[in-house]
């Protein structure tokens, strides 16, 4: 009895995670085709990598807000330190390497930067909760922001030159060039970003948030999210997976700065691109999709970010029509009556998709959603 | 020797001594209570025994080791688990993965195994699995391991949270008003299930518990605590006729 539900309770996970990763790939295989077949305005293909762009924030801010149940207003900050450590890294080594390579590397190293950046920040402001902790990523996230954008970097044949207050004091010799200019941030970013790399880079975020989720340390870190002080007391290390969950979602964020950094010839750090505007918005895709719903975010932020272009058409109405389809989204997914109704209807005619229930994220998802 | 040597234990709380000079020894295999009135400092002694309050004075030795003073998660890793007075389940996770939670410790495999499927991940989540099954069986809890903690009734999560503290492998297991909230019936089958616990799993088991029926039903000795002092310790029967005891409890 115990093995053959061990073998079933792994198999409906990997079935659930089998769908996400299907969903991406049809969707990705029917942009193609409509690209192919001249069907997409020139307006709609300048969208889609902007598009993998929201979708990997999205998921990535669940894995902080849903899984680990921490409210952070600050990712678009974790998504700004990446864009600038990638762009940073291209810049310097246009040229000297494949594209490819250096692209890949500026990804890792974007990455990197920004979970550095995560633990970092991670360390103090984990040690609040709720309301403050909200409040503390907020000023966190416009702090990097606005550290960027007096931050000089130069380099000519002696080496780099750094300066926070202009270009002019950096001192570069007549060879010299600007790489990073305070305000005007990096200008000729190459452009390697592609609605492909955009998906994959979106395929390895899932793969590594939903294997994540599905493993010891998931667990763990849910535990913390549904009751710290039980955690504890089975020998959970709070600090440790609060702080793994929130670098490894910086991480993700980081990653998509990357991909923002090389979508476009000039990179600043504006409030409209990497302000809290930015990080409101990364978590309206979030509770709209569900907290602690991966599949959840990735199909909101797909819908927020066509909805007003669709509307376009509409001119004034434009936004007044996308607040009321946000309410309504939020009213039609979120309250109680509308659950309950969902459930019966899927009791009376998809009785065998109840099996889902042994997946802890989809679970963990409904049953905050009631709350 | 005791397994739990507890001397001379103290805390104040500001002015309120809320534990003074408290002493326990519980021998392996025991099943001990703790009773006392409401605010007695039953609650603060366990607390101070997991590590979630560091006593100002005294030793708690556990299996002749000290842990005075210890972390909460290193007091669990030297085997004190606990349930809490206010059911702490982790309500939107399923029951089978609040017990695998419990195993966490003693089921490892890096998190780099984990993320990216190594074989390593599907055995040990495998042997996970299947020691999680065992226990929720013990508390004939194994038809409900895929629904959320959440959705369990009262008496089950009680259960669960048992199962899920045996999980962590104690040595000793602190059981804070396991039956209060429940009818008779459901504390009558606590009784055995707790009882079937020290045998089945060698268990010494340390119970808070208002519900006299339960504690001279199954506890060999027992400790009453009154305004955070000893009042008196000693074999079951004896206690419970004690008429400091009664006065305690009922009044002049």
């Amino acid at each position: 009895m115990s093995k053959t539900y061990s073998k079933l309770n792994l198999s409906k996970t990997t079935k659930s995670n089998f769908i996400t990763y299907l969903l991406v790939i049809i969707v990705y295989l029917i942009v193609q085709f409509l690209i192919a077949g001249g069907h997409m305005s020139s307006l709609m293909k300048g969208l889609l990598v902007p598009l993998c762009i929201y979708i990997m924030l999205a998921v990535s801010l669940n894995l902080t807000v849903g899984i680990l149940g921490e409210l952070s207003l600050g990712h678009a900050g974790f998504m700004c330190a990446g864009a600038f450590a990638g762009a940073f890294f291209s810049k310097c080594m246009q040229g000297s390497m494949p594209d490819m390579l250096r692209f890949l590397i500026a990804l890792i190293l974007g990455a990197a930067v920004a979970g550095l950046f995560g633990i970092l920040i991670g360390i103090p402001v984990l040690r609040l909760k709720g309301d403050y902790l909200a409040i503390v990523t907020l000023a966190f996230g416009e702090i990097i922001k606005n550290l960027v954008n007096v931050l000089y970097i130069g380099r000519d044949s002696d080496g780099f030159h750094f300066s926070m207050k202009d270009s002019i004091s950096l001192r570069l010799k007549e060879d010299g060039e600007i790489i990073i200019n305070g305000a005007q941030g990096i200008t000729g970013t190459p452009h390697d970003a592609s609605f492909t790399i955009g998906v994959l880079l979106i395929l390895i975020s899932l793969f590594v948030i939903q294997n994540l989720v599905n493993s010891r340390d998931g667990r763990a870190i849910m535990s913390i999210r549904d009751n710290r002080i039980a955690a504890e007391s089975i020998g959970i290390n709070i600090t440790k997976y609060k702080l793994m969950a929130f670098s490894i979602s910086a991480a993700i964020a980081g990653v998509a700065g990357v991909l923002y950094a090389h979508n476009l010839s000039t990179l600043t750090a504006l409030p409209k691109n990497f302000g809290y505007n930015m990080s409101i918005m990364i978590l309206v895709y979030v509770v709209l999709g569900g907290i602690g719903n991966i599949r959840g975010s990735i199909i909101s932020a797909v819908i927020l970010t066509l909805l007003p272009e669709l509307l376009r058409g509409l001119s004034d109405y434009r936004m007044l029509i996308y607040a009321i389809v946000l309410i309504a989204m939020m009213l039609l997914n979120w309250s109680p009556k509308a659950i309950e109704w969902k459930e019966r209807i899927r009791e009376t005619y998809f009785s065998g998709w109840k099996s889902g229930k042994g997946d802890s994220a989809k679970t963990a998802a409904k049953g905050k959603g009631v709350r | 020797m005791a397994l739990l040597e507890v001397k001379n234990l103290t805390i104040s709380f500001g002015g309120l001594r809320a534990v003074d000079d408290f002493q326990l020894s519980i021998n392996k295999g025991q099943l001990y209570g703790l009773i006392g009135p409401n605010g007695a400092g039953k609650t603060t002694v366990f607390n101070l025994l997991t590590g979630v309050y560091r006593p100002d004075e005294g030793i708690i030795k556990l299996d002749g080791r000290d842990i005075t003073g210890l972390k909460t998660i290193n007091i669990n890793k030297a085997g004190i688990a606990r349930t809490f007075q206010n059911i702490r389940l982790f309500k939107e996770m399923s029951v089978l993965d609040n017990v695998k939670v419990g195993l966490h410790n003693s089921h490892q495999y890096h998190t780099l195994e984990g993320i990216f499927r190594f074989p390593k991940y599907f055995k040990v989540e495998r042997e996970m699995n299947e020691r999680a099954m065992e226990l929720l069986k013990v508390f004939d809890l194994d038809q409900e391991a895929g629904y959320l903690a959440a959705n369990l009734p009262y008496g089950k999560q009680r259960k669960l949270e048992i199962a899920r503290a045996l999980a962590t492998g104690p040595k000793l297991l602190l059981l804070d008003e396991p039956a209060a909230g429940m009818n008779p019936n459901e504390t009558g089958e606590l009784m055995d299930t707790i009882r079937f616990v020290q045998k089945e799993f060698d268990m010494t088991i340390l119970l808070i518990e208002h519900d006299m029926k339960l504690v001279s039903g199954i506890c060999e000795e027992l400790t009453v605590l009154n305004f955070g002092r000893i009042l008196t310790q000693g074999k079951t029967g004896d206690v419970l006729n004690d008429p400091q005891v009664i006065t305690a409890y009922l009044g002049e």
